[in-house]
């Protein structure tokens, strides 16, 4: 009932949006993502592990070679609410890595392979050396990409509703970013840029991330460019929020029992004011 | 507070401390008997929801204060920490954020409603004068608090605030250069804010308490605006107004907690979960929600003094107001005009939110300019003439009477 009704609410918001179209088509204006169903939207919405382990192996084998992840801890990928792997699992994918440690008993910094407690390293050492192998442009961070970009850009009377029910559209952002690459408007070419439509100025360093067919997914799933994308923007999503399944699950208990408190409140006041005009 | 009535005490302990301290007798008068009008609606529900909030980020507060790092290398990093790792940080810093929102929404219903009923009038001048300076408090601990987490709107608007300083004559530089503690907006700004951020909830306490002392001094304004005239225009405070609150209280903190669980971040800016860059200026710097009304006046001049002195004085003009209004009729249900103004102030408030949210350019800024000279123009023209030309309807004698009425 609550999700017809705000669905409903959705649908009127954004026929409104889409009247509105025009006026703000003018301008270099962002592009509006196209909205993806996920399964992690609205108030029961959970993650997909699937996706999210999905996800996991395009970050690994495409992102990471130019962006951190430095809020992701290993141990994080067998928690409750995430891709949910095994621990042997995450040890495994930590063993891979080497990090820095130390100093040992004789004071020399030393490597080891990561353990479940450590973060996902950086490729680069520091913003210096990522900005020097990029073009002079530094990959940001991707731990809170999601929460940290909007999808959609409408006018101020009809934005606060779309957002209201649909969110701010962070993951349809990143998945229509990666998947969206377009030729340039006019041939007009920019040394070092790339064109695409959802960057903000249209003009972004990163090139096409995705080629399709990047990773193999061991479960069947086409690897598809749009495939990999919305897998992985899934991924990010989750590590913006590791604690959104939680989150949703306490709220529900709180509001549940608010509501019966609230109700008896209600009739406690109710009864005592019974018997006085007021 | 001192208790009028004398209460008789049997437990011998109770009595002993009575004699010493008679806080058990103060109690009884204060919270129990204290006489309130009968006929109280809703509206005065939000005094005691505003003094919940208050409660509730001074707890939350504290605690994520255990969890917090001031520092500009580490801000950013240890509110991710709360996030992530400490057990159920998420829940204590998104009920502390949007519980900043819903503080002001609770205060901003308050502060309408004593306009409305005309309860800044004699003798509650004083009562509301107190009133501003919890507002002008919380709004300066509200924006220390947005600069902790140290993100990019964190940062920006720090530097956007603190500049409007730098628009007095002669002293600006200075002023600026102290509240920064050096020459940018760095690491002593943001540990002084902290100190600061951390202090000021409790000069707010004070001053709520204050508040509260010369509400239960002079007594409760109500819908009718009329005076309390004999025991039965009252009921005692508890059980009828305790329960009453209550009630209210669990209904807006269903709405509280549906953004704290469903929706932490949709009062806040994007751009804040990118960590503060002092070499990257966001699109548009626009404040929390709650300042938008302030942040537009301040851009409607062309002046950047000019901007600055009105905005603070869209506050302090506040103060005045008892004496402003000349109207001898408190509530607005008896004064057709005054009725009409108020509205129409209320929706150049929610314009000036609006303008304030949007680029100071082109039509914004024109609609912002005429809303902000109609909120002046309101305080100083409107109601002082108003009370001289309004022919307010005829008042009931008595609160019972308006009462029994309507009945």
């Amino acid at each position: 009932m609550m999700k017809k009704i705000l669905k409903m609410l959705a649908t009127a918001a954004l026929g409104l949006g889409l009247l509105a179209g025009p006026a703000m088509a003018s301008g270099g204006a962002q592009k509006n993502a196209p909205d993806h169903d996920y399964s992690f939207e609205g108030p029961f919405g959970t993650f997909d592990r699937a996706q999210l382990q999905r996800g996991w192996e395009v970050f690994r084998q495409v992102c990471s070679s130019c962006h951190s992840l430095k809020y992701l801890r290993f141990r994080n990928l067998a928690e409750p609410g995430g891709p949910e792997f095994t621990i042997e699992q995450a040890k495994a994918f930590a063993a891979e890595y080497e990090v820095q440690d130390g100093p040992n008993d004789e004071g020399e910094m030393f490597t080891r392979p990561a353990r479940l407690s450590d973060a996902f390293p950086s490729p680069y050492p520091n913003e210096q050396a990522a900005k020097a192998a990029n073009n002079g442009a530094l990959p940001p961070d991707l731990s809170l990409i999601v929460k940290a970009r909007e999808g959609w850009y409408y006018p101020w009377y009809i934005s606060p509703f779309i957002k209201l029910v649909k969110g701010n559209g962070g993951a349809e952002y990143v998945r229509a970013l990666i998947s969206g690459y377009e030729e340039p408007p006019h041939g007009e070419e920019k040394e070092g840029l790339n064109y695409n439509p959802y960057f903000p100025g249209h003009w972004i360093a990163m090139p096409p991330p995705l080629a399709g067919e990047d990773v193999e997914y061991l479960d069947g799933t086409p690897n598809t460019v749009e495939q990999e994308a919305t897998d992985v923007a899934a991924f990010l999503a989750w590590v913006s929020m590791p604690k959104m399944e939680e989150r949703k699950k306490i709220g529900f208990m709180a509001l549940l029992y608010l509501l019966v408190f609230a109700l008896l409140m209600f009739m406690v006041k109710h009864a005592i004011w019974s018997n006085v005009k007021h | 507070m001192s208790g009028h009535a004398s209460y008789e005490f049997k437990n011998p302990v109770v009595r002993w401390i009575e004699e010493r301290l008679p806080i058990f007798s103060t109690i009884r008068a204060q919270a129990v008997d204290f006489p309130t009008p009968r006929n109280l609606n809703y509206w005065w529900t939000f005094g005691g929801i505003a003094a919940t909030m208050l409660v509730v980020q001074i707890l939350t507060g504290i605690v994520l204060v255990m969890h917090y790092t001031p520092h500009v290398s580490m801000a950013f990093d240890s509110v991710e920490h709360i996030m992530r790792d400490v057990n159920y940080g998420w829940l204590l810093r998104w009920l502390h954020a949007n519980g900043a929102s819903f503080f002001f929404i609770a205060v901003y219903i308050h502060i309408f409603r004593g306009l409305y009923y005309g309860s800044y009038k004699a003798p509650r001048e004083v009562l509301w004068m107190i009133g501003v300076l919890i507002f002008i408090a919380m709004m300066a601990t509200a924006f220390m608090g947005y600069v902790l987490p140290w993100g990019q709107m964190s940062y920006w608007g720090a530097v956007v605030i603190t500049n409007l300083f730098s628009a007095f004559p002669i002293i600006g530089e200075t002023i600026v250069q102290w509240l920064w503690g050096g020459f940018s907006v760095g690491n002593p700004t943001l540990q002084r804010f902290f100190s600061l951020h951390y202090l000021l909830p409790f000069v707010l306490a004070a001053l709520v308490f204050l508040h509260i002392w010369a509400l239960h001094v002079v007594g409760n304004n109500n819908p009718d605006g009329i005076d309390v005239k004999s025991e039965e225009d009252t009921l005692p405070f508890h059980p009828y107004y305790t329960m009453k609150d209550l009630y209210a209280i669990l209904v807006f903190f269903l709405v509280y907690l549906g953004f704290v669980f469903y929706s932490p971040w949709y009062l806040g800016h994007s751009i804040n979960f990118a960590p503060a860059n002092p070499l990257s200026t966001p699109a548009h710097i626009v404040p929390e929600w709650y300042f938008l009304p302030q942040y537009a006046m301040l851009r409607a001049i062309p002046d950047k003094l000019g901007g600055v002195l009105v905005m603070f004085s869209s506050l302090i003009i506040l103060l005045f107001l008892p004496w402003l209004d000349t109207s001898k009729v408190r509530s607005n249900r008896y004064r057709p005009l005054g009725k009409i103004f108020f509205w129409l102030f209320v929706i150049t408030c929610l314009t000036l939110g609006i303008a304030g949210s949007q680029p100071a350019e082109g039509a914004w800024l024109t609609v912002a300019r005429i809303a902000t000279a109609f909120y002046f123009a309101y305080f100083l023209v409107i109601l002082p003439l108003l009370g001289k030309i309004e022919r307010p309807k005829p008042m009931p004698a008595s609160i019972t009477e308006a009462v029994l009425s309507r009945h």
